[in-house]
C-alpha cells in the first residue's frame, strides 16, 4: 500500500488551505507532519482520508486514482486529539465495531480484539464503558479501534496532546513498536518538534498550507533547507542573526553588539569557502554556551532577560541591542535579570542561510540553506 | 471555649423556609386536612378518617378517568418523543435556516392552552374550520362533538402540535453538543446512519430525553384546558381526564373532602410514575456503564 499526493490543493471560499502539496508515503512507513496550529496538517489529513475532496491535484493509492472516492470506500482509520469512542458500548464492542461492520467471523473478531487490547494494555478493561476509563485508557481504546481493522492508512491527529507527559512518552514509545511490524502507512500530525524526533520515520514540515520540506526525520532535522524550516524544527526556536562575510572577515550587521573583539571576527575555519556577502546565521539553543569551546567561537555580549527553569534544564533568554538569543543549558543555573554575560556560538554548529535579498539569495533563493553544521557521526556537513 | 454552633445561621435559612411553607407545605397540609373530613360549610365539618380514600379507590368513574388518562399520556409520549427526535435530526446544523427553524418551533410553545383549544375547536369545525371542512370534502366523516374517536384524535393532535416543539428543541440542543469528530469517526468506520443514531446520537441524547419525557408526562397527565374548551370533556365522558374529574368534584359538587383525597392520590401517581421513568432511564445508564 503506497500513497501519493500530486499537487493536491484545497481551497475553501477564497482561502487556500492546502497549496500544491506533493508527497509520497511508502508502505509500512511512519510519517510525521510537523507544523504549527493552522498550518494545514488536519486539512491535509482530511484530504488523505477522503473526508474532503481536493480542489485540484490527484491522490493515488497503490497506483489507483482515489481522488474523489468517499471515505466509506477507503480502508482507513483515524485517531483524534479528543478521545472518540462510542459512549454506550463497552471497550470490547468499541474495538470490535469496525470488524463487525466488515462482517468478520465472531471467532476472528474475538481473537483480534484480544490481541490488540493486549498490545495496548487494556485487556483488563474490555468489559468497561469508555466513561469509566482514564484519558490515557480512552485514547488507547480509540487507538485499538483504529489499529484493529488493518487499515491501509492510519491517521493520527495530535492524539497525545490531551494526555499528561508521562503517558505521552509511554504511548509514543509503544506506537513505534506497534507499527514496526505492519504494512500500514501511519501519518502522525504534531506541533511539537520533540515528538517528531522521538517518533522517527519521516518528517514533513508544513507551513501555511505548503510543504516546506519532507524527508527522513534525521535529515530534515539536521538540514532544514530554509529559515522557516529551521524555525519549525527547533524547540525552543532556533536563534537567528544577520552577519556579513567580507573576504576573511565576519561582521555582525548591528552596530556595537559583540564582545571584546568588537563586532568583527576572523572568519572561522569551518565557514571558510563561503563567498563574501550578507547571510543569516542560525544556531540551536542547545549549541550556544557560556564559555568558548574554540578560539574562533563567535562571542556575544548580552544581558540576561529571564532564566526559565524546567525540570533539570534552564532556558536562558538574553539580548543586546541587535540580538535576542535563547540558550538551552543542562542543569539549573541561577542568573539575575540584567546580569551582563558573554555567550559563545561554536562556528561549526552554525547554519548559514541566504539573507533575504542578499547576495546568496540570487544564487540560492531567499532564506535557502547554504551550509549546515557538521554532525559528529558524519565527516562532511553537506546537504543530504 | 470553642463555639461550633451559631444560632444566627437559622436566620439565613428562614426566607427559604417561609417561601416553601407558603408555597408547598401549608397548602399541602390543608389538602391533607380536608381529605380526612366531610365538609358541608366552613363551620360544619366532621372527621371521617380514611373513608374518602376507600371510596375513591372503589369509584368506577375515577377508574375510567384514570385509565383514559394513562392511555392519553402514553399516546402523547409515544408520538411526541420519536417525532421530536425526528424533527431535531432533520433540522439544519448551521446557516440562517437554523434561526428560522428555531422561531417556527418556538411559536406553538408561546400560545396559551385555552387559545390552543379554541384554535383547534374552530379549525376542526365542519362548517367554518379549515381541517374539518377539508376532511368533509375528502369524504371523511369527522365530527369531534359527536364521535369519541374524533374527539380523542383532536385532543391528541392538539397536544402534539403544541408540545412536540419542546422535545424537538431539547433534542436539537443535545445533538448540537455532539462534536463533529464523532460523525467523522463514524464515517471512517463506515457506520450506517442507523448505527450513527443508535450508538452516537441516542446515547448522547439520553439526558435531554429524560427531561423531555418527564416534562411531557407530567404536563400531559395534568391536561385540563384543551379538552374542556373543545368539548367540555365529551362526547359523554370520553375526553374527561383526571384533572377535569377532580374539578367537577371540587367545584361542581363542592365535595371538598373527597376532592382533597383524590388530589393527594393524583399527586402520588404523578410522583410514582415520574420516579419510575427516572430510575428506569438512569438505571439503564449504570447498567451500560
Amino acid at each position: 500500500m503506497s500513497l501519493s499526493l500530486e499537487a493536491v490543493t484545497r481551497r475553501v471560499g477564497r482561502e487556500t488551505h492546502i497549496d500544491r502539496v506533493d508527497l509520497t508515503f511508502e508502505p509500512g512507513s511512519f510519517n510525521v507532519l510537523l507544523g504549527r496550529t493552522l498550518s494545514g496538517k488536519t486539512s491535509l489529513m482530511r484530504l488523505m482520508a477522503g473526508l474532503d475532496v481536493p480542489s485540484d491535484g490527484r491522490i493515488v493509492m497503490n497506483g489507483e486514482d482515489v481522488t474523489g472516492r468517499p471515505v466509506r470506500e477507503r480502508n482507513i482509520s483515524m485517531v483524534y486529539q479528543q478521545f472518540i469512542n462510542y459512549p454506550s458500548l463497552s471497550v470490547y464492542d468499541n474495538i470490535a465495531s469496525p470488524l463487525k461492520l466488515a462482517r468478520m467471523a465472531p471467532e476472528e473478531i474475538r481473537r483480534r480484539v484480544h490481541e490488540i487490547a493486549e498490545m495496548l494494555h487494556i485487556e483488563q478493561f474490555l468489559a468497561r464503558q469508555p466513561a469509566e476509563l482514564s484519558g490515557g485508557q480512552q485514547q488507547r481504546t480509540a487507538m485499538a479501534r483504529a489499529l484493529v481493522k488493518d487499515a491501509d492508512l492510519v491517521l493520527f491527529d495530535e492524539p497525545l496532546v490531551n494526555l499528561d507527559y508521562k503517558l505521552r512518552e509511554e504511548l509514543r514509545h509503544e506506537m513505534r513498536s506497534l507499527f514496526a511490524t505492519r504494512n500500514t502507512i501511519a501519518v502522525y500530525a504534531t506541533t511539537e518538534p520533540g515528538e517528531a524526533l522521538a517518533l522517527g520515520g519521516t518528517t514533513t514540515l508544513m507551513h501555511e498550507g505548503r510543504v516546506l520540506q519532507s524527508g527522513p526525520t534525521e535529515a530534515v532535522y539536521h538540514h532544514p533547507l530554509s529559515v522557516e524550516a529551521a524555525k519549525l524544527y527547533s524547540e525552543p526556536q532556533i536563534n537567528l542573526f544577520e552577519a556579513e562575510v567580507r573576504g576573511r572577515e565576519l561582521a555582525f550587521s548591528g552596530a556595537a553588539s559583540a564582545g571584546e573583539q568588537g563586532s568583527r571576527f576572523v572568519l572561522p575555519t569551518p565557514l571558510a569557502g563561503i563567498e563574501s556577502g550578507a547571510y543569516r546565521f542560525g544556531i540551536r539553543p542547545s549549541h550556544l554556551g557560556l564559555a568558548p569551546l574554540a578560539d574562533d567561537d563567535l562571542e556575544f555580549a548580552v544581558t540576561v532577560d529571564i532564566a526559565e527553569i524546567s525540570g533539570s534544564e534552564t532556558f536562558l533568554h538574553v539580548s543586546n541591542d541587535d540580538h535576542s538569543l535563547v540558550l538551552h543549558l543542562a542543569g539549573i543555573h541561577d542568573f539575575a535579570v540584567d546580569d551582563a554575560i558573554r555567550v559563545y556560538a561554536p562556528a561549526h554548529k552554525l547554519f548559514v542561510y541566504a539573507a533575504d535579498g542578499g547576495d546568496g539569495a540570487e544564487q540560492h533563493g531567499d532564506g535557502a540553506l547554504i551550509r549546515s553544521p557538521e554532525r559528529p557521526t558524519t565527516t562532511g556537513g553537506g546537504l543530504a | 471555649m470553642q463555639r461550633t454552633h451559631n444560632n444566627r445561621a437559622w436566620w439565613l435559612v428562614l426566607p427559604v423556609v417561609i417561601v416553601v411553607a407558603f408555597s408547598a407545605i401549608i397548602p399541602m397540609m390543608t389538602v391533607v386536612n380536608y381529605s380526612v373530613q366531610d365538609i358541608f360549610d366552613p363551620s360544619t365539618r366532621f372527621f371521617v378518617g380514611t373513608e374518602w380514600y376507600r371510596e375513591i379507590l372503589r369509584d368506577e368513574r375515577l377508574h375510567d378517568s384514570l385509565i383514559r388518562q394513562f392511555v392519553y399520556s402514553f399516546a402523547v409520549l409515544a408520538i411526541e418523543i420519536p417525532l421530536g427526535i425526528a424533527v431535531a435530526l432533520s433540522m439544519p446544523r448551521k446557516g440562517f435556516m437554523v434561526s428560522l427553524c428555531m422561531i417556527l418551533l418556538a411559536l406553538p410553545l408561546l400560545i396559551p392552552w385555552n387559545v390552543v383549544g379554541t384554535i383547534w375547536q374552530i379549525i376542526g369545525r365542519e362548517d367554518i374550520g379549515l381541517y374539518g371542512w377539508a376532511l368533509g370534502q375528502l369524504g371523511i366523516d369527522y365530527n369531534y362533538a359527536s364521535n369519541p374517536a374524533d374527539a380523542w384524535v383532536t385532543v391528541l393532535v392538539m397536544d402534539v402540535w403544541h408540545w412536540t416543539s419542546l422535545v424537538a428543541l431539547l433534542c436539537y440542543s443535545g445533538l448540537r453538543a455532539i462534536p463533529d469528530v464523532y460523525y467523522q469517526a463514524a464515517r471512517i468506520d463506515r457506520a450506517s446512519p442507523w448505527a450513527v443514531f443508535r450508538y452516537i446520537q441516542l446515547p448522547k441524547l439520553k439526558s435531554v430525553l429524560l427531561i423531555g419525557i418527564m416534562l411531557r408526562f407530567m404536563d400531559s397527565f395534568m391536561i385540563y384546558t384543551e379538552p374542556f374548551v373543545l368539548t367540555g370533556g365529551g362526547p359523554g365522558t370520553t375526553t374527561t381526564f383526571l384533572s377535569q374529574t377532580l374539578t367537577q368534584m371540587a367545584i361542581g359538587q363542592f365535595d371538598l373532602g373527597r376532592a382533597a383525597a383524590f388530589s393527594l392520590i393524583y399527586f402520588l401517581i404523578i410522583l410514582l410514575v415520574s420516579w419510575l421513568f427516572y430510575t428506569a432511564m438512569t438505571h439503564q445508564d449504570s447498567d451500560d456503564a
